[in-house]
């Protein structure tokens, strides 16, 4: 038991590695393309709603709050309380999504979205696609590792609810703790690089 | 000494009927499944190969044309490439091997690694069905702008199976880190590994590290190409050259993920049939390790004339001469090994020569390559063509039927026809020569790669590397005869057929469904052939 508790940490902790350089590539695009057009970077981001993506932010620093404090239910043997917790970060992770979603309708509305229907006037119009393209797939790659964790998060509450944890069988909540945490930091990297780029100089 | 007998239960008759092998969970059968759809995959990469030389026969364009040409080298690329070579050693041999070399009942998530093979298989469908839908062109470097915009070819649902299949390469690579952190039995440190092993976790790392880069990669091309969006495209203001930082970062390593697997596979064999311990067992072992980091700095040697910065350029050439050090390391081990060995010339050691010989040309022809100046006048003719075929086909493929061999006896509990082995090895070698060393000088001559004619004074020596091809072919397909014939009419192997060290050679052949009967508990030290003697049964 002990063996196989150590296996599923280690094996966790490698595939959060793997996630790092899955995200990474697109870091790296990011890295260039801001080098490259600061000028459209800023603007570009000026037309993410700094508003949403702020109360975002803290919505999901809560849910790993939450997450955390039902990681520590788990390990007291707390099964209903463990529960409660999970489907907490549950919820906050619903608000982010659903918040998320308003924000990518508007910019459907815009014709925000690259490809075919984009529309956007002044000269760097090219650019800012790209920084909209990168947008959306950052942040859509982040919402779909928000769905998955979703699934994580409703199977572990209802192991809970059938009283499944104690103090020596809580590794399915660490785990789901693990990834959950991963997925806030990736969008406490996504949220400055994208809605707070160069801010300071467009300000009032 | 007496035949030994077939044991009556083993991983194979435990359970019957598809059911049991399709929903398995034993890394044995697993294996099996690989080995299956994996030899199915280079079948399909062999023909499209058959074809691309025989079109190269004669000058004009007369058998393929032009645009059905580039299909054929675009997915004898894909196809090898990603479905054939880089699971190959790992998902048969390390499946098969690593939780016995090691005395574990299995991988540490058997789950996980029978799903590994089922994203395997959907992957592979995914490419499939582009091949029968009418294929891919753009070589299996996709590059940009070409793929997202030019081609007209089904780059979308070849790309959505390279990404998945990915993912059963970055499961394996997990699996195997786990299991080999976690699973060693009692006194097995690291280092009593196996070298196998050592150069299995290096692999891992790479397939953990270097697969989801190329896997985002394909994502962003699909959505480049589906949206019409201009991440790589310059006419948008995007960058094809990062499309090439991003391929290479990956595909470089990928390479290793090819290498490093037949390099533990030949660090066994060698041992074994010299009958000595291997000389510079932690040499050995960290010059695996060294490749895999070193690996990861070197990607942009492929892109020294698309415009790379000359100091960068400076660079990559100097990191990817520095990374034939490890390689050399081992290699000069090998035949320290071998020095006053007693060799035994069984039918594996010829296989492992024949990976020695290639693998020694192909990578000093690397050094070529790496050379900035050379690099100009070589860079996409039949010289990196050759060059690379000599590492990955001459070197990997080698190792693999090298490998195949050493433990088919330990996989089916049976042996095969040694004279027809020892033939094919040699058909191999010689067919693979003839085919691949007539390309280093067409390429030095100029011969670009990837065009369905040439300068009729090319012809000879296209003839010459087409014949090979044909040899090489018969080399690849007595095997398949061979050993299948070897299942039913073959010798019982018993336990030890090569009088091997390692947990793997002391149960039975085949392997009980939990391998050992009790957990073993190590004492030795590894290769200990002088203590052990020649003790073949
Ligand atoms: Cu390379």
């Amino acid at each position: 038991m002990v063996q196989q508790k150590e296996s599923v940490t280690l094996g966790m902790w490698v595939f959060l590695a793997q996630e790092v350089m899955f995200f990474g590539g697109l870091f790296m695009a990011y890295l260039l393309y801001r080098v490259w057009y600061p000028a459209a970077w800023a603007e570009g981001s000026q037309e993410l709603d700094v508003m949403l993506g702020g109360i975002n932010t803290v919505v999901l620093i809560g849910s790993s709050l939450t997450m955390a404090f039902a990681v520590r239910c788990a390990q007291l043997g707390q099964n209903k309380a463990t529960r409660n917790w999970l489907l907490l970060t549950l919820v906050l992770g619903l608000v982010f999504v659903v918040i998320k979603g308003f924000e990518y309708y508007h910019k459907f509305e815009m014709h925000h979205i690259p490809g075919a229907d984009f529309v956007f006037h002044g000269p760097n119009a090219d650019q800012i696609q790209i920084f909209l393209s990168l947008y959306f797939m950052m942040t859509g790659l982040h919402a779909l590792h928000m769905l998955i964790g979703f699934g994580i998060l409703a199977w572990i509450a209802g192991m809970a609810h059938k009283g499944r944890f104690s103090p020596e069988y809580y590794s399915h909540v660490e785990m789901a703790g693990l990834y959950w945490h991963f997925v806030d930091i990736v969008w406490i990297f996504l949220f400055p690089l994208l809605y707070l780029v160069d801010r300071v100089h467009h300000v009032g | 000494m007496t035949t030994p007998a077939y044991p009556e239960l083993n991983y194979l008759n435990a359970t019957h009927g598809i059911r049991s092998w399709l929903l398995t969970k034993d890394h044995k059968r697993i294996a099996l499944l690989y080995l299956i759809s994996v030899t199915v995959f280079f079948g399909l990469g062999g023909m499209f190969a058959g074809l691309i030389r025989l079109e190269l026969t004669t000058p004009a364009g007369d058998l393929l044309a032009a645009d059905t040409y580039n299909k054929m080298f675009t997915m004898h690329g894909i196809v090898m490439i990603f479905f054939f070579l880089i699971p190959s050693i790992p998902a048969i041999l390390g499946n098969f091997l690593i939780p016995i070399m090691i005395g574990a009942k299995d991988l540490a998530f058997p789950r996980i690694n029978l799903l590994s093979w089922y994203i395997y298989i959907i992957g592979g469908s995914f490419t499939l069905y582009a091949i029968v839908v009418g294929g891919v062109d753009t070589g299996w470097t996709f590059y940009t702008p070409y793929s997202t915009s030019a081609s007209n070819t089904n780059v979308l649902p070849t790309g959505i199976g390279i990404f998945i299949t990915g993912f059963s390469s970055i499961l394996t690579g997990l699996n195997f880190i786990v299991t080999i952190h976690r699973m060693r039995a009692p006194g097995l440190t690291w280092f009593r590994l196996p070298l196998f092993v050592w150069a299995h976790y290096a692999t891992s790392l790479i397939q953990i590290l270097g697969t989801p880069v190329v896997a985002i990669t394909v994502l962003m091309l699909a959505a480049e190409r589906a949206f019409g969006i201009g991440i790589f495209n310059p006419a948008l203001g995007g960058d094809p050259v990062l499309f090439q930082h991003l391929f290479w970062f990956y595909s470089h390593p990928a390479v290793y993920i090819m290498i490093l697997p037949a390099m533990g596979v030949i660090s066994e064999l060698v041992a074994c049939f010299s009958r000595k311990p291997i000389f510079g067992y932690s040499f050995v072992a960290f010059s695996s390790l060294a490749i895999a980091v070193f690996g990861f700095l070197v990607w942009a040697h492929h892109m020294f004339v698309a415009g790379i910065s000359p100091y960068a350029a400076m660079v990559f050439s100097f990191l990817s001469f520095a990374v034939a050090i490890p390689s050399a390391v081992k290699t000069f081990n090998w035949a320290a090994t071998m020095y006053k060995g007693a060799i035994w010339l069984a039918s594996p050691m010829i296989f492992v020569f024949g990976f020695l010989g290639l693998f020694t040309i192909g990578g000093l022809t690397g050094l070529f390559l790496a050379s900035l100046g050379t690099d100009i006048h070589i860079h996409d003719t039949y010289f990196v063509v050759a060059h690379f075929h000599y590492i990955m086909v001459g070197g990997a493929i080698m190792g693999y039927l090298a490998g195949i061999h050493f433990y088919w006896p330990k996989i089916t509990g049976r042996m095969y026809p040694e004279a027809w082995a020892k033939f094919s090895a040699l058909a191999v070698f010689v067919g693979f020569n003839l085919t691949f060393f007539p390309q280093f000088i067409l390429g030095y001559m100029g011969m670009p790669r990837r065009y369905h004619t040439y300068p009729p004074e090319f012809q000879v020596l296209n003839v010459l590397s087409s014949a090979g091809a044909t040899i090489l072919a018969v080399g690849y397909s007595i095997p398949l005869i061979y050993l299948l014939w070897s299942l039913k009419y073959g010798k019982v192997a018993g336990n030890n057929p090569w009088g091997a060290t390692g947990l793997e050679w002391k149960t039975q052949s085949p392997p009980l469904t939990e391998n050992f009967t009790e957990t073993p508990i190590v004492t030795e030290e590894p290769y200990d052939y002088a203590r052990q003697g020649a003790h073949v049964g």
